[in-house]
């Protein structure tokens, strides 16, 4: 870790992250790197500003404003209650006020009312209302870049105002005046060219694979496979790509293998799909979340799988339950001839999609899986509820799922489980301070004074209950954990997956 | 007729058009912008009638804003729920008979005044005394606060200090509901809190007081957690489905 370039927050003696005084300007230096030319071309954006840019950006608003509900009214209803002020990790990490979801709202609504609003356009000093200045768009930029989307804002607002909505058409905006982030829109262009965020084509892949196969092997005796591009499979398995490559994901993808494995499943990985997670949401650009998401639907219709399983990705799950049965029709319910293509190949008995958490779950429940607890008795567990799946998604048949099915089955694989602070989990979680688009290197400040409310409440358990390892259900969660903590002075070994613990206690019977 | 009597019935007129017209827009715009994707905030109830319930529980008892801040909650509930009683007492002037309902919530409709000033007032310390609420508070919250404590210490000084003729304002209201137009006693605290409410009614439908239409079209709130279950498609959306189906 190099020195940082910036002050590290104090943890606090107890799971309570103090609410700081305002701090006016503390985080305005911090600017996400600016996209190039290439990926903005390929997205089919503008690259730079041009001369028309004020026009192109209330254009665009305005085109917003008449496709998503969700910004029409939320620009409308907020009443600067300040419900909202104290809830966002960035600014109980950073004290810039442009952090607190309403001020965040705030720059999108001083435009909305300059040029939408009748007491906008007539007396702009009296309701706030702005001209949209090169300054106002730099401040979009920068602030639209420090918030993770996690909708912790929108648990708390009297009318639902879900910051994460504004903050997706304040990018999806910038992004046709020109300004586009880097991170974001070149991971864009690599699922769309390759297939996966990462950019691994299908023979890296492969070759992957084949060397997990014979790792799990030569550890357990027990050949466990992990088949790609399987014609007539059961079930098309898609998951981060980070899960094959980085750690600690990897240890999660042995998990799902094992458990695949230990069920007899007959289940494929595609190379043409072999991404869960969907970027196009972090930008709010329907057509490009639709297209990529598309892939998965592709698969499965080459591939011909009756059941579609999701491996642990927060903002993926999001998209695949709430939003894929809308953009490819996996799901049920359509009366189209679009999803009844897919609808009907699909097997009705089971949730489509279904999350490897439900999976797992309901193996464990039906008796099918085996486990020695006393193999992860050197760990002591809590789990950190990923933002999109806590807020945007459920698990199971009832609402809440989402929290107890992770947290069941580590019970059932561990013996040493204990719950972070009530107020930091649930419907109330904090998000891990990268998701949404922040887990970039050119945000790393943002990202570890973002991670300060989890990494109290981490803290406390780590003291009082000797908590030693942070299980998670999200790729982005496991890879800005693991560079984070150690500001904190926790080592990366303590952050890892759901799955990883499955996998260290699941009995496998040798063939 | 007087002057006087002609100006506040032109206004009470251009006021209620205005209000209901403007409402009915806003609820018309809202209505027919789609939402394109399942958003509710989760846990979220996976049927119509849990989230009919959900609604309720957010009008009738503020149920995000308790979890969030207290005193926003006490302040902004002594407020609304002070303010219903008023309204509900002042449906006596525009009705010749007050049902039991009106009759009986006369007393407390009087004294749910004093609430609804306490509770304005406890939301406007609070935009000076928290940094982070006076950072985000614009002119307009300040007036908005002021008008409405205005309306509400006029109403006060005519029901604890000084009564205006009750028989003559009813006999004025009732007229224009009717059309059948009346003097208005030309009372000084009368005319100002009038004048007032009518102010109210027209800066409605071009303020932040659209959060009351607005907070039941929120998606995050007014939707179904079922997207597995059901497909919801936006018409705009539906039309990707025909290039590529």
């Amino acid at each position: 870790m190099a020195a940082p370039q910036f002050e590290v927050p104090k943890l606090s003696d107890t799971a309570y992250t103090a609410v700081p005084k305002v701090q006016e300007g503390s985080m305005a230096h911090m600017k996400a790197f600016v996209a190039g030319k290439g990926p903005q071309e390929f997205l089919g954006y503008p690259h730079e500003l041009g001369e028309d840019w004020q026009e192109r950006v209330i254009d665009r608003m305005g085109l917003a404003l008449k496709k998503y509900r969700s910004l029409r009214v939320f620009m409308d209803a907020c009443v600067h209650c300040g419900a909202c002020t104290d809830k966002c990790h960035y600014f109980l990490g950073t004290g810039d006020p442009n952090n607190m979801p309403v001020a965040r709202q705030e720059l999108m609504r001083k435009v909305y009312r300059r040029y939408f609003t009748l007491p906008g356009k007539i007396a702009p000093w009296l309701v706030g209302a702005e001209d949209l200045t090169k300054d106002t768009l730099d401040q979009w930029f920068n602030y639209y870049h420090q918030c993770s989307e996690c909708r912790r804002c929108s648990v708390y607002c009297p009318y639902g105002i879900d910051t994460a909505e504004i903050t997706m058409a304040g990018r999806e905006i910038l992004n046709y005046a020109g300004y586009g982030q880097k991170y974001s829109n070149e991971i864009l262009g690599k699922v769309q060219k390759i297939g996966n965020n990462l950019g691994l084509p299908g023979p890296a892949l492969e070759d992957t694979l084949a060397g997990l196969e014979e790792d799990i092997e030569m550890d357990t005796g027990v050949a466990v496979k992990m088949p790609l591009d399987v014609q007539g499979a059961e079930i098309l398995f898609v998951t981060p790509s980070a899960d094959f490559f980085s750690e600690p994901h990897v240890e999660s993808l042995i998990g799902y293998a094992k458990v695949f494995h230990a069920a007899g499943a007959s289940w494929t990985m595609s190379s043409h799909a072999s991404e869960a997670g969907n970027f196009g949401l972090f930008n709010g650009n329907y057509e490009q979340m639709r297209k990529i998401a598309m892939r998965i639907r592709d698969a499965a219709l080459e591939l011909g799988v009756k059941r579609i399983i999701v491996g642990e990705c927060g903002h993926a799950w999001r998209v695949a339950y709430a939003f894929w049965n809308t953009l490819t029709g996996i799901g049920y319910g359509g009366n189209d001839p679009f999803s009844i293509e897919l609808q009907k190949q699909l097997d009705p008995r089971y949730k489509q999609p279904t999350h490897i958490c439900e999976y797992t779950w309901d193996l464990i429940q039906q008796g099918v899986l085996k486990f020695d607890k006393s193999l992860n008795d050197h760990r002591t567990i809590t789990f950190h509820d990923s933002c999109n799946v806590a807020r945007g998604s459920r698990m199971g048949d009832e609402p809440g799922g989402q929290f107890t099915i992770p947290r069941n089955i580590i019970k059932a694989v561990a013996n040493n489980f204990h719950d972070m602070a009530e107020e930091t989990i649930g419907e109330s979680t904090f998000c891990c301070g990268g998701g949404g688009g922040v887990l970039t290197d050119d945000l790393m400040e943002v990202r570890v004074k973002g991670a300060l409310p989890r990494m109290n409440a981490y803290n406390a358990v780590a003291q009082e209950k000797g908590v030693n390892f942070l299980a998670l259900i999200c790729a982005i969660c496991k890879a800005q954990f693991t560079k984070v903590v150690p500001y904190y002075g926790f080592d990366m070994s303590q952050v890892g997956g759901v799955h990883q613990l499955v996998s260290t206690a699941i009995k496998l019977e040798q063939d | 007729m007087s002057a006087l009597t002609a100006l506040y019935i032109g206004l009470y007129y251009v006021a209620a058009i205005i209000l209901i017209g403007g409402l009915a827009y806003r609820i018309y715009e809202y209505a027919k912008t789609p939402a394109p994707l399942n958003i509710p905030t989760t846990p979220a109830p996976t049927t119509a009638m849990g989230v009919r319930f959900r609604m309720f529980r957010e009008v009738a008892f503020f149920e995000s804003l308790f979890k969030s801040n207290k005193w926003i909650w006490l302040f902004g509930y002594l407020f609304h729920v002070g303010l219903a009683l008023v309204l509900l007492r002042h449906v006596r002037y525009f009705v010749a008979e007050p049902g039991v309902l009106i009759t009986f919530i006369q007393p407390f409709g009087k004294y749910a005044s004093l609430a609804m000033v306490a509770g304005l007032a406890g939301l406007w310390a609070r935009r000076f005394l928290v940094d982070r609420v006076r950072y985000i508070s614009t002119p307009s919250d300040h007036l908005m606060l002021a008008l409405l404590i205005a309306i509400g210490l006029s109403g006060m000084a005519m029901t604890f200090v000084a009564h205006t003729d009750i028989v003559q304002l009813k006999a004025f209201a009732l007229g224009l509901v009717t059309f059948d137009w009346q003097p208005l006693p030309g009372d000084g605290a009368l005319l100002v809190h009038l004048f007032l409410v009518a102010l109210l009614m027209i800066i409605f439908p071009i303020s932040k007081l659209l959060h009351v239409p607005g907070v039941f079209f929120s998606p995050t709130r007014n939707q179904v957690d079922n997207p597995r279950e059901r497909r919801h498609l936006a018409p705009w959306a539906a039309a990707l489905d025909k290039d590529n189906g």
